[in-house]
Parts: C-alpha cells; structure tokens; sequence
C-alpha cells in the first residue's frame, strides 16, 4: 500500500542504435520514483528526462502494459521480464527495487531475435513458426454448430492453459540454448488437446518443429530456465507432449 | 434529407440481411485474384477480415504498428464475447439481444445494422469454435455461459479472463493459415498515415516502415479500416498504449465522416490514478461486479481519515457503509450498466466520500461473497483478476476490499458507416470499434468482440463484394501516380515539419496537458460553458504543441517518439471534434451526460425530440469548423423509453 518514494537508481541500459551498431552499456540516474510506479513508468520519466537532456531516449517495446500483449521483453538483473514471478516487464513495479540500487537491462538475447535498437528486437521467427503451421486448417463459414462436439472440462482447461502463451519470446531468452521448444509446444499443446485441432496435429508439430530448427533456435536440453521465466507459467510437460507428437510424427511417415 | 445515405435495405426488420445479400452484387473467383484489399490493423476486426478476404480468393495488404498481428488491443479484453444461441433455454433469441443492443445504447443505433449483428453472432461461436478457441466449458462438455450487466440472460461466452486473447488467437491463426499460403502480405511495424483517393475512390496507402523510416506507398482496389477507437485522446485510459485515432482521422480529412464522436464509454470498475507517474489504466473485468458490492463510508470524517492513511475499510463497521448502487438503484443494484455506475462513483467522490488519498477511489468488496461462497469460489472465478490487482497494488483483495474508479474504456463514435460498412469515401470501409455502427451511446458489455468478428468474418466479406463487382476492369493501382506522389508529399512534410520544431517539451507533457482538459470538461460530465472553455483551451494546448515540441532521435530509424508526436498532434484535432459534438448534443444520453439534461432526481434525460440522430461531422479544411450532417434514426421495431433501472 503505502508506497514510498526511491530516491535515486542508477539504470544500466543496453545502448544500440541499430542492428549494424555494435552496442554498450550506458548508465543514468533516476531520482524519486515512487514504489507504487510501473518499471516501465520509470522508464518512461527516465527517457522525458533524457528528452529534456537533448539525449536520444531509450527504445523498448510495449503496447498494452497489463501482461497479456506479450510486446514488452526487457531482461532485468539477468532475469527475462525482471525479479518478481509469473509477470510480464509491464507488470513489474518499483517495490521490487531497492533505494540506491543498480539495475541493469538487456534486451532478449538469442541470434533468432536480433535487436534493432537498444532494447526492441525483431521476433518475426515466432511468426515464421506459426505461419508453418500454428493453426487448424478451416475457413471462414460453413463450420458445425458449436455444441456438436462435446468437449470435456479438463480438455478444455488444458488446453486454455496451453493457449495463454503470450509470444514474449521470455523462454527463449532465458535458455541457454537459446530455444523456442517452450513456445513451439504451447501452441502444439493448444491445438491437439481440442478434437477440432487433433486432425492435422501431427504434421502441424513436425512442421513447426522444422521451421524452429531452420531459423536458428537452439535444441531443447531440459534445463527447465524457460519455464521458470515463463510469466504465463506455460508447464514444460507440453515439451514432452510436442515430443511425443514429433516423434510419432516422423515415425508415420 | 441529407446527403447521406445509409443503404438500409427494404423490408421486414429480419428479412432485410437475407434480402440483401441476395441482392448485392456477386465476385467471380478469377476475378477476386485480379483484385487487391488493403486491410489496415489486425485486431478482431482486421484479422478476421483480412484472413476471409484472402480465403475467397481476394490479394490482401495487412497492416499494423505492432511487431506481429496478435498484438493488437483486442488481445487485452477479458469478459467474453455475446451471442444468442439461447444454449441456456433462457428465451433468449436474435430479436432479444437485438432489443438489448438498441436499449443499452439508449436508441442511438440503427435498427438494421443492429439486428443484424445479433443475427449473426451464433455463427461467430462456430467458426471461433472450429478455429480452436477453448471457450469455458461445463462439465457435461457444452459450453459455459455468464451474464453481463444490463441484461436478463445468460449469452456470454468466455474463455477466463482472457476471452479477447483468444478470439484474436482464433482470427490470428487464420490469417497466419492465409500468409503461409501467400494470399495475405502482412506488413507489421508499419504505420498508415494517410489513405490515398483516385477519382474519388480510396486507391491505396501511405504508411511508415517504422524499423527503417521509410515513407511508403501501397496500392489497392479497396481500403479497410479497423484500426480501433481513439479512447487515448484521454492520455490515461484502458487502451494500449499505442492505441491511436489517427488512422480515422487522416480518413476523416479525406471526406469520411465522423459519427458521434461525444460517445466515449467510461468504465466503472478499473484500477484508481495513483500520484502523477502513471502511464496507462487497468481495467478490473465487469464480471466482479457479480459478487463485490461497491461501497464508501457514510460519515465524511470516516472518508477523510482513509484519505489521510489513519484507518483502513476495514475498520468501518457495517451500518456506517454506504452501498449507494444498492440504495439508489434497489432492482439492479451493483449490475446497473457502465454508465450508471460511472456517473454514480464520480457523484459520491466530488460530494467528498472517496477513500484513497486522492479522493478518487470507492471500494469494491467481496468480504461478503466470501462469507456466503467460501474463497475457493470466488479463487476459481476471479483467481487471475485479483492476483494482476494485487501485482499493482500491492494489497491482497481476499482480505481488503479493491478500490476503483472509472476510466475511459471504449468509444462507440467513429467513422460513419453505411449499411455495407462503407464511409462516405467510396471504396473505403471501416469496421471494428473503429466505425459508430452498433453500439449507440453506450455498448453493453462483450458487444465489442462481437461486433468485431461480425463485421470481419460475416459482413464484410459480402458487401465488400457489392463495390468490388464494380472495379473488376480497374487496373492495379498506379503507386507512381500523381495521387500518390502528392499524398506521400504531404506525409513527409508532416513528419519533417514535427521533427524541425526542435522546441522544449516531450510529446507526454502535451498529451498529459490534453488528457486533463478532457476529463474534466469533456469526460464524464458535461455542460456548455465547459465545453467551450475546452474547445479553447485544446487550441492553445495545439499551438504551443507546434511550437514548443521536441521529437529526439532520427527519422530513418526506429523513434517511439516520433510515432507518438503524430497520434498526439491528431488527438488534439480529435478532442476539438469531440467537444463540438458534445456541445451541439444537449441531451443526456447514454454515455454523454449533459448536466442541462437531467430528470428532478438527477438521472439522464434523453431528448428525443430533438436529437434522435446519429450526428455526422465534414472535414471543412484546417482551422475551420467542421460542418455537422445528420443521419436521422428511424425506429419501426422498438419503442422508445426513458431506461431506469431502479
Ligand atoms: C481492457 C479491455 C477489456 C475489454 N474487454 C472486453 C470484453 O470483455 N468484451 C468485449 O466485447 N469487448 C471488450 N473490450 C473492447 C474490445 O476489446 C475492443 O473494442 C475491440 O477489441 C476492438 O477491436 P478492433 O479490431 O476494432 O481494434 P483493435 O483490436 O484495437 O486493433 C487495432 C489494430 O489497428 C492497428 N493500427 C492502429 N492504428 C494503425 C495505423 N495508423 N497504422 C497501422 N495499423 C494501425 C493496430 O496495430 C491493431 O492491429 C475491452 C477493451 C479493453 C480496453
Ligand atoms: S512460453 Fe511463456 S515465455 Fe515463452 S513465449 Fe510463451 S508466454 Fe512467453
Ligand atoms: S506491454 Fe503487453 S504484455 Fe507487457
């Protein structure tokens, strides 16, 4: 409740000013920002100042700022979308901070997500997995009535809790390895939970699955940092699952 | 009668969509691939029709400022989405959540456009239902319903919280399906700014490769807009931040009309300012006014002593609470419509009853839904709403009751449209929450994803058709045609003249400045004196805006703020609008409340003598006023009343 005011923080930000420039840190100080603000209110009174500066301000992505966009992706003190669980960049606030502290951003860091400047990077290879085959094939009209087929209770929340990825790219981020497997299985999962997406469920997981491999996202080794990450809590289950649908996949052919 | 002509067909009210179909004009699918749409956003709206478009056969140009489609508002809406399948055997029916509609909107919709939202929109739980959409479900495996405020039966369909996610998830998917195949072009991070006219009829585009800076031109036979509304002209409100009103408005100057552009929805139930560093409003989902019960203190030094921090709700007991919606309003009591609501909270926080430090808050309590259905219940139905109050606020709302104020949520102005979706430029359309069509002076809840989807997925997709039957022998659109040199021109010389100002001030400081003036003279209460005094107050704002900006950075590369120097300098062009509107319409009506118009016990009063019109507003060149047309509305179905939900 009662929020209090920091007097003064030193951000350390990555600084880039396109995707041929090499890049560094830069560090400014930040005074009297309140507990209750967002980070990326601090950012926002940071970069009005940098303005008033004559100084370029610092370029983040975001649109929404209620976590559910996906859009904002900023990795805080080594952490993807900062120190606080199951949240997004834009629903981190200042009382997770300390008064005098350091805090240092980054953007995503994975070669799949080059960065375009300071802290925005480009995810178009999220959309080039899902154009693969992220979808059921049906157009529009012409389709049953929606009650046709029953669908249990527990398919439906399963799935609902596969659907919630946000596209962040977060779990690529905080993979060592740099992989999508946690994103790539979400929609996967999604999908072949529901009778309507089970039909094309395995050419659609081997065909996302080769996409992810082409655009140079990292194999998956278990280390379980993406789920950690996750602000939607995506479960890595769904990892086993695409493996399975893969596996089968590949074996059916 | 005026010049407009809205295209509302003959006939009964439920025969006139089946008529018309039957009578528009019809496209040969060899020739839908010589013709090419640009769609401009990929919200509900957007991407629903750029992926049907493309699925009979159509070339598609899909725009959005976003890095993918999927990002678009409608991602953030959380409710649900209606439709009459009556699945509950509730008597719901077409004609019902028609009747709902109109009344909701306090009869400032067309009959025809209405009914046939609602006619369509079992359709829409079908295709949403074979795209994938994990709607609620029960346990027998049909699907969930909930109820929304200002209605008697149960048509809500939702996916949790996230009912907007994943409908967009739905169309995205589509459209994804429709890219792969090569069918649709999607051009993410690239900004409209202006909408290009050969011989009257919209050709094409101009838009900003944001990444590059690049200024470039995009040819089509036809142009769609669903580019959202324009609530961010309050600087703070629901919107994302990038939600703008500046693609309408570069329509607007092109000769369409704006259409009631006063009716902006105010919010009840959202997340209160706190102090002067906060960016943007969140929405606390409508569906918790099922359970909390809104309150303030009875005794003016209880409401000072929260004010000052020295006692918490908690220590208020009981019979000092003021449940003022269950006291003013018996029959309806929490669940009375957005609007009521709004006006009721402001009405007990100006008279010095609000309990957070700013006196702009009135709690939301859910002690006594606990107490009657245990936390679990309540966990299971609001789990995700109170853990993102929490992450904000930082105080648990199992234990203390939320505080909340209204908020700018939603605008049911916008681009006038006809019957076909098509503004008064031929050859361009607007659909989605961008265009005035359905929703009145106030839209009832989970109506916007409905109308949305309706509009990309069932209407659209046919009428477009009527126009398009006409421009099979048009060539491609010429890019290096004089129309489009001058239009690119004009762009450029916009962004060039922004970018030299080299003033003193950020783009916030102006937009924060704006924001104030409309809230408090053109929000949620209104009346005369202050409407003028806005109208000049938002043109000194404008001249010191083009004088005293400061846009840093270049303009052949990625500048946030430059993109929002631009939406701001036409939100200050949009706020005017807004204030000679609310001005001309001296009657309370839905969203707009007039403070001349008011029954003996200070509730709206509608005047339906004089302003039974949706109000149409010309572009008359810059500087000078706009020229007001009007759309008479006629009512043959449903009888005009005073609504009261006492
Ligand atoms: C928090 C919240 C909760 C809500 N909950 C509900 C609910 O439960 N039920 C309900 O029915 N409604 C709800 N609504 C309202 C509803 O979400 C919106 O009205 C609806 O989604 C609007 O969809 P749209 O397709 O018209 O536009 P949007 O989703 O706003 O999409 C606009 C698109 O246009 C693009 N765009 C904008 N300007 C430009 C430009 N100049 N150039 C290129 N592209 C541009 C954007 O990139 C985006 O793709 C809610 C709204 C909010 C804010
Ligand atoms: S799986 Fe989680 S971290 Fe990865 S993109 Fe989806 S929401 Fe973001
Ligand atoms: S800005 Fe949308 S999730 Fe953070």
């Amino acid at each position: 409740m009662a929020d209090k005011i920091l007097k003064k923080l030193n951000i350390k930000v990555w600084r880039q000013n396109n995707a041929q420039d090499k890049g560094r840190f830069e560090t400014y100080t930040i005074e009297n920002i309140s507990t209750g603000s967002s980070f990326l209110e601090m950012l926002d009174i940071l970069n009005n100042n940098l303005i008033e500066e004559g100084k370029d301000p610092i370029a983040f992505d975001h649109d929404c700022r209620e976590g559910i966009c996906g859009t904002c992706s900023l990795f805080i003190n080594g952490r993807a979308h900062g120190p606080d669980t199951e949240v997004t960049t834009c629903q981190l606030h200042m009382r997770k901070f300390k008064d005098g502290e350091t805090i240092t951003i980054e953007p995503w860091r994975a070669a799949a997500f080059p960065v375009i400047k300071d802290l925005v990077v480009d995810r178009t290879a999220f959309e080039k997995i899902l154009q693969a085959g992220g979808y059921i094939s049906v157009n529009t009209g012409g389709v049953p009535d929606a009650n046709a087929i029953p669908i249990s209770h527990e398919d439906a929340e399963e799935s609902m809790d596969a659907a919630s990825c946000i596209g962040c790219g977060a779990c690529v981020a905080a993979c060592k390895n740099s992989s999508a497997m946690l994103f790539v299985s979400a929609k996967v999962a999604h999908l072949a939970k529901l009778p309507q997406g089970k039909v094309e469920a395995k050419s659609r997981a081997r065909k996302m699955v080769a996409k992810m491999d082409e655009l140079g996202f990292g194999g998956c080794t278990n280390t379980g940092a993406c789920e950690v990450e996750c602000p939607k809590s995506i479960s890595i289950t769904n990892i086993a699952r695409l493996n399975r649908e893969y596996l089968t996949a590949r074996f059916s052919e | 009668m005026s010049i407009l002509d809205s295209k509302i067909p003959e006939g009964p009210l439920a025969e006139k969509w089946n008529k018309h179909k039957s009578n528009i004009k019809v496209v040969s699918p060899a020739n839908k691939r010589k013709l090419e749409v640009i769609v401009v956003g990929t919200g509900l709206g957007g991407a629903s029709a750029a992926a049907s478009l493309a699925e009979l056969g159509y070339k598609v140009k899909a725009f959005c400022y976003q890095d993918s489609p999927r990002r678009a508002h409608s991602i953030a809406a959380q409710g649900g989405i209606n439709a009459a399948k009556n699945y509950q055997n509730d008597n719901d029916s077409v004609f019902r959540l028609f009747y709902d509609t109109i009344k909701g909107g306090d009869y400032r919709a067309r009959e025809a456009n209405v009914y046939r939202l609602a006619e369509v929109s079992p359709n829409i739980i079908d295709q949403c239902v074979a795209q994938g959409v994990p709607f609620g479900r029960e346990y027998g495996g049909l699907l969930d319903n909930r109820s929304f405020g200002g209605v008697l039966v149960s048509r809500t369909f939702y996916a949790r919280g996230q009912t907007g996610q994943q409908l967009l998830l739905g169309a995205y998917q589509a459209l994804n399906r429709q890219i792969s195949k090569g069918n649709v072009e999607m051009y993410s991070r690239h900004e409209m700014l202006d909408v290009v006219k050969i011989d009257g009829k919209a050709r094409g585009i101009i838009a900003r490769d944001l990444v590059s800076g690049e200024i470039k031109r995009f040819g089509a036979h036809a142009v769609v807009v669903a580019t959202g509304g324009y609530g961010n002209v309050f600087f703070l409100s629901t919107n994302a931040m990038g939600s703008n009103g500046s693609a309408a408005w570069q329509c607007y100057k092109k000769g369409a009309m704006m259409s009631n552009p006063c009716f902006v929805q105010i919010h009840p139930t959202c997340i209160p300012v706190h102090g002067d560093q906060q960016s943007k409003l969140t929405l606390m989902s409508e569906s918790l006014r099922n359970d909390g019960r809104v309150w303030v203190p009875k005794k003016n030094e209880d409401a000072e002593k929260l004010r000052k921090g020295e006692i918490g709700p908690n220590d208020i007991p009981e019979d000092d609470r003021d449940f003022y919606l269950e006291r003013r309003y018996p029959s309806y009591g929490n669940l009375v419509p957005r609007d009521v609501a709004s006006r009721a909270a402001k009405e007990r926080c100006d008279a010095g009853f609000g309990v957070n430090a700013e006196g702009k808050a009135v709690y939301l309590d859910f002690k006594y839904a606990i107490e009657r259905l245990g936390k679990d219940v309540i966990k299971a139905r609001y789990g995700n709403l109170f853990q993102m109050y929490e992450k904000i606020t930082d105080v648990d709302p199992y234990k203390e009751p939320m505080m909340i104020y209204p908020a700018i949520h939603y605008s049911m102005g916008g681009t006038w449209v006809d019957y076909n979706l098509m503004t008064t430029v031929p050859g361009l359309y607007s659909i989605g929450e961008a265009n005035f069509s359905d929703h009145g002076a106030n839209r009832l809840g989970a109506s916007a994803l409905m109308q949305g989807l309706a509009d990309g997925y069932f209407v659209l997709p046919y009428t477009i058709g009527d126009y398009l039957a006409d421009e099979i022998l048009t060539p491609k659109a010429d890019t290096n045609a004089l129309e489009f040199e001058e239009a690119e021109k004009a762009v450029t010389g916009r962004i060039e003249k922004l970018f030299n100002i080299k003033g003193s001030k950020p783009v916030d400081y102006f937009h924060k400045k704006l924001g104030h003036v409309m809230w408090d003279y053109v929000g949620m209460s209104r009346n005369a004196e202050g409407l003028k005094k806005a109208i000049e107050m938002i043109k000194e704002i404008r001249e010191e805006f083009w004088k005293d900006v400061k846009i840093p950075g270049e303009l052949n590369n990625l500048n946030p703020e430059l993109e929002k120097a631009g939406r701001v300098a036409d939100f200050l062009d949009i706020g005017e609008l807004m204030a000679h509107d609310a001005l001309d319409r001296n009657e309370s009506c839905g969203g707009h409340f007039r403070e001349e118009s008011v029954t003996e016990d200070g509730e709206a009063k509608r005047d339906d003598e004089q302003f039974t019109y949706v109000s149409c507003w010309e572009f008359n060149g810059e500087g000078k006023e706009p020229v007001l047309h009007k759309e008479d509305l006629v009512f043959e179905n449903v009888k005009l009343t005073q609504r009261s939900y006492k």
